[in-house]
């Protein structure tokens, strides 16, 4: 009993760095505890095409569970088939992402396996044989060491925060077909809309850069946006709350206690003043940016790098020297 | 049209966090209803409203301080509360169990719960107590409208946003969306006072996972500031390429 398993959710049949992170961080764990890691997936037919490159992050063994009411997430027939897999098996722990996906089965199979669930995690190790386990708590002003006095140990590990690390290419891979019966489904998905101009979603960025009150006027924003194309791929758009209770940004950018939270490699604040409950959304990005007038706002007090004065003439020499970088690359 | 909702009394956002052993030094803390808590609330109320009949129930476990936060969600409109003491820990699913011991019996068509607690952020109870109760659950629904025997839903994913029917009686937990919580009314806090407001003791559940301590978060290197306006733009890219390797 000294596998770990990971979950590795797809999205439109690909497998996305959150779940790399997840399969990566069940490997090392396997490792410190002499066994090895397993992963399961579950979507439509042909997923098994795009799951067998987990074994390069560290898959001994990838279930695939095929089936056309499995492609989109749906939590009752999701939990049903992680439940019965982590039954079949043996594991001292089960990892999964933090992400919408994970947040949302993970309490769902801890309940029906009666295991306490540990959510959001920062870091996870074992220590003398035994998981050790830190979440921030406080909106990230404490962090919880936990330990868990049931098996499997079930966590779900925030993105972007735990390596993906390459293994000798391996992993045995095998398609399943879930015993599911999607009529008795009480949820059912009825529309998904993108959002618009399928801008990409704060918690999936590797860079945001975020807009606070300063920015003044919605008007604005094409400033932040011009910034967000000279950086690249990978770059969101995000916001404070201020911002979003005026009705400038809609409520998915928005970043913090009542919004979501992210750990970007690079955070840009823009005229956000650093509130306590926007930190709470930020604060364990890898490195944070802040421009901002007032050289005293609790801002700095986090970021690693700022820049004092006016954003009206900071952004566009910042989009513009960011695109020549760029551009040389 | 009842439903139940479920609230966490919680430090405030603005807590200077001071840590003791495993918890929280909490002379001075002032409490307040988890905010996710107080759109569920809301929602609550707005269901009732619109549907022109029915009670909204609160249901909460924690220590016997927790009434004064129950007293606060009836001051919003809440019909009823009910106090569940406990000693409560990080362990959700100890949490979820106590609460669902008590909706059992419950055949009320919504329990609401908010999507996260402030305090622990496991974003589980919810989910965990609809598994245990067997019914339905959405989870981070920004607004929803009861339409007969179900309630349709809009919940926000990542990049975009998802229409979920379910069917009631369903467990819903509840994120900022529309629900900007109303402040308690002088007359609404005076016929607070005269609302039941019971109490009696949890069913004790072990926790299964425990803090052994907290610590300060990991301190930050000591930020810099790069220049003043425009012209220490070069100079913040140039450590962001080479010292922070983040461009
Ligand atoms: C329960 C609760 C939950 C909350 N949840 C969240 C949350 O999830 N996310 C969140 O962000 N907030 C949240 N808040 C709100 C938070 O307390 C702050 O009110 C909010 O973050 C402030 O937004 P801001 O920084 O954009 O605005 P402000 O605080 O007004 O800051 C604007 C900043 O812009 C700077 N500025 C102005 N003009 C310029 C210029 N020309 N150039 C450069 N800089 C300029 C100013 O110096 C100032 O620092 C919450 C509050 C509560 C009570
Ligand atoms: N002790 C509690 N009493 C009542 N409801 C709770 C309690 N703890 C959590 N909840 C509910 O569950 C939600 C999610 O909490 P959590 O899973 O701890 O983040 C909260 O927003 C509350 O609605």
């Amino acid at each position: 009993m000294s596998d770990v398993l990971a979950f590795a959710e797809q999205r439109a049949g690909q497998i996305g760095s959150a779940a790399r992170e997840a399969v990566s961080t069940a490997a090392r764990l396997a490792g410190q505890l002499g066994g090895s890691a397993h992963v399961i997936t579950l979507g439509g037919p042909g997923l098994f095409e795009s799951a067998g490159a987990l074994g390069e992050v560290g898959a001994a063994s990838i279930a695939v569970g095929e089936h056309e009411a499995l492609v989109e997430y749906n939590p009752e027939g999701y939990a049903q088939v992680i439940a019965d897999h982590v039954r079949a098996g043996d594991f001292a722990a089960v990892i999964l992402p933090a992400t919408t996906v994970g947040k949302d089965v993970a309490p769902r199979v801890a309940a029906m396996l009666d295991v306490p669930l540990a959510s959001d995690v920062t870091s996870i190790d074992v220590d003398d044989g035994v998981l050790s386990i830190t979440k921030p708590v406080y909106s990230g002003k404490a962090f919880a060491h936990l330990s868990v006095d049931a098996v499997p140990a079930m966590v779900t590990i925030r993105p972007n925060i735990f390596p993906v690390e390459q293994h000798a290419a391996g992993g045995a891979v095998s398609t399943f077909t879930p015993d599911i019966d999607p009529s008795a489904w009480r949820i059912r998905v009825i529309e998904r809309k993108a959002a618009a101009d399928g801008a990409l979603d704060v918690s999936e960025a590797t860079t945001i850069v975020s807009g606070g009150r300063g920015m003044k006027d919605p008007e604005n924003w094409g400033l932040l946006e011009s910034l967000r194309d000279a950086l690249g791929p990978g770059v969101a758009l995000g916001a404070s709350r201020a911002v979003v209770d005026a009705g400038w940004r809609p409520h998915g950018e928005q970043v913090g206690q009542t919004g979501k939270t992210v750990a970007p490699k690079l955070y840009f604040a823009v005229g956000i003043s650093g509130a306590i409950q926007h930190l709470a959304g930020m604060r364990t990005s890898q490195t944070i940016v802040a421009i901002n007038r007032d050289a005293d706002a609790p801002i700095f007090g986090v970021a690693d790098y700022g820049i004092v004065g006016d954003l009206f003439e900071i952004l566009p020499r910042l989009a513009e020297e960011v695109a020549a970088l760029k551009a040389a690359d | 049209m009842n439903v139940t909702v479920c609230v966490k009394r919680v430090p405030d956002t603005e807590t200077r966090v001071r840590i003791d052993g495993t918890g929280i030094e909490t002379t001075g803390v002032k409490f307040i209803v988890s905010p996710y808590d107080e759109f569920a609330v809301e929602a609550a109320l707005r269901t009732k409203e619109a549907a022109g009949d029915g009670a909204v129930s609160l249901l909460s476990l924690g220590d016997a301080s927790t009434a004064e936060s129950l007293r606060a969600g009836l001051a919003m409109g809440a019909d009823s509360a009910l106090l569940l003491t406990a000693d409560v820990g990080l362990d959700g699913l100890a949490t979820a169990k106590a609460l669902a011991n008590e909706l059992q019996g419950s055949d009320d068509a919504l329990i609401l719960f908010g999507v996260k607690a402030a305090d622990d952020d496991q974003q589980q109870v919810g989910p965990m107590v609809a598994t245990l109760l067997n019914r339905p659950c959405v989870t981070g629904v920004a607004s929803f409208e009861v339409q007969g025997d179900m309630a349709v839903c809009h919940r926000e994913v990542e990049g975009g946003v998802e229409v979920i029917e379910v069917d009631l009686p369903a467990v819903l937990t509840i994120t900022k969306g529309e629900y900007e919580p109303r402040y308690a009314s002088l007359k609404g806090i005076m016929a607070a006072k005269r609302k039941p407001l019971e109490e009696k003791e949890a069913t004790s559940v072990p926790e299964r996972l425990r803090v052994d301590r907290l610590s300060e978060p990991p301190a930050r290197a000591a930020g810099r500031i790069v220049g003043e306006g425009p012209d220490a733009v070069p100079e913040l890219l140039r450590l962001l390429r080479e010292e922070a390797n983040a461009l």
